[in-house]
């Protein structure tokens, strides 16, 4: 019951993520999402995870996010789809029914005889090696991804790609207006 | 009718990944694209976990959460460090504004 509940809160955290208008707000419910997740997978027996998603999901990516935010501004998007709404909820009911058709139609397969399992530092390193040395190449990859993204930003901008090109085309208007009105003097 | 541990987990893996794929769907913001994709590796993690658990196998399901939080955290830091790039570049975060091809 109490794992129900959990899900359920769970749900609703995650339904206004998505929904809040300001980008702060959608962060903190994303935090919140992390957090209430992370308290199922201590219940579910997953200590470890629990505690990283906890660290990493609630606290790192969060604090990443604001940042991010402080840094972006947090501009009022309008919620339009892009695609129309009718196709955005159709493909999604299809999504939800096809995954629970799917995902609970499945037979859980129960161990056939309690086998008492390795513990998770031998599973780790050796029967799950290869996840480790892919772990290691993400990290050195995204923070090299982002070192390169950050040094772009420290070269001085002048402004907006988009104020630019406006500018440039006020430029172009004022030299054809010009153009125009010496070519009528010279008529009269 | 009582529902079983596995089945409340799984309810709660198709709401999640159902809302983040719905996100994905109508945002045109890029952060806010970046929380939908999160809301929906929480989906999966919470599947990984619990299949573990079901199967008696909790230490092999830990192990493969953690690759996803590990890959999933790279990929909201790239998404980030890129919407704020392209805030500064093109003075927006509409996914709208991105398309600099005209025909």
């Amino acid at each position: 019951m109490l794992t129900l509940l959990l899900v359920a809160i769970l749900l609703i955290f995650a339904i206004q993520a998505i929904r809040a208008r300001a980008l702060i707000t959608s962060a903190l419910w994303l935090a919140g999402v992390s957090a209430l997740s992370s308290v199922l997978f201590y219940s579910y027996g997953a200590h470890l995870v629990a505690v990283i998603e906890l660290s990493v999901g609630a606290g790192l990516v969060t604090v990443l996010f604001v940042f991010a935010i402080n840094i972006a501004g947090d501009d009022a998007i309008q919620a339009q789809s892009v695609p129309p709404w009718t196709l955005v909820t159709a493909l999604v009911a299809l999504f939800v029914l096809l995954l629970g058709w799917f995902v609970l139609g499945v037979p859980v397969v129960a161990p056939v005889s309690p086998v008492a399992e390795a513990p998770l530092s031998v599973i780790l390193w050796q029967a799950r090696g290869l996840d480790l040395m892919v772990q290691v190449v993400l990290i050195f990859s995204g923070v090299l991804g982002l070192l390169g993204l950050l040094a772009e930003a420290e070269a001085p901008l002048k402004g907006s790609m988009a104020a630019e090109v406006a500018a440039r085309r006020d430029r172009e208007m004022q030299t054809l207006d010009s153009q125009i009105l010496q070519i009528e003097d010279v008529r009269k | 009718m009582t529902l079983s541990p596995f089945t409340i987990a799984l309810i709660g893996v198709i709401g999640l990944l159902g809302i983040g794929f719905y996100g994905l769907m109508i945002s045109r913001n890029l952060i806010k694209i970046v929380v939908a994709l999160q809301i929906m590796v929480k989906g999966a993690l919470l599947g990984l976990v619990a299949a573990g658990n079901a199967n008696g196998q909790i230490g092999l399901g830990q192990s493969m959460a953690l690759t996803v939080i590990v890959a999933d955290t790279i990929v909201a830091v790239m998404g980030i460090a890129l919407g704020v790039q392209i805030r500064r570049r093109l003075g927006s975060l509409d996914v709208r504004d991105l398309s600099s091809l005209r025909g």
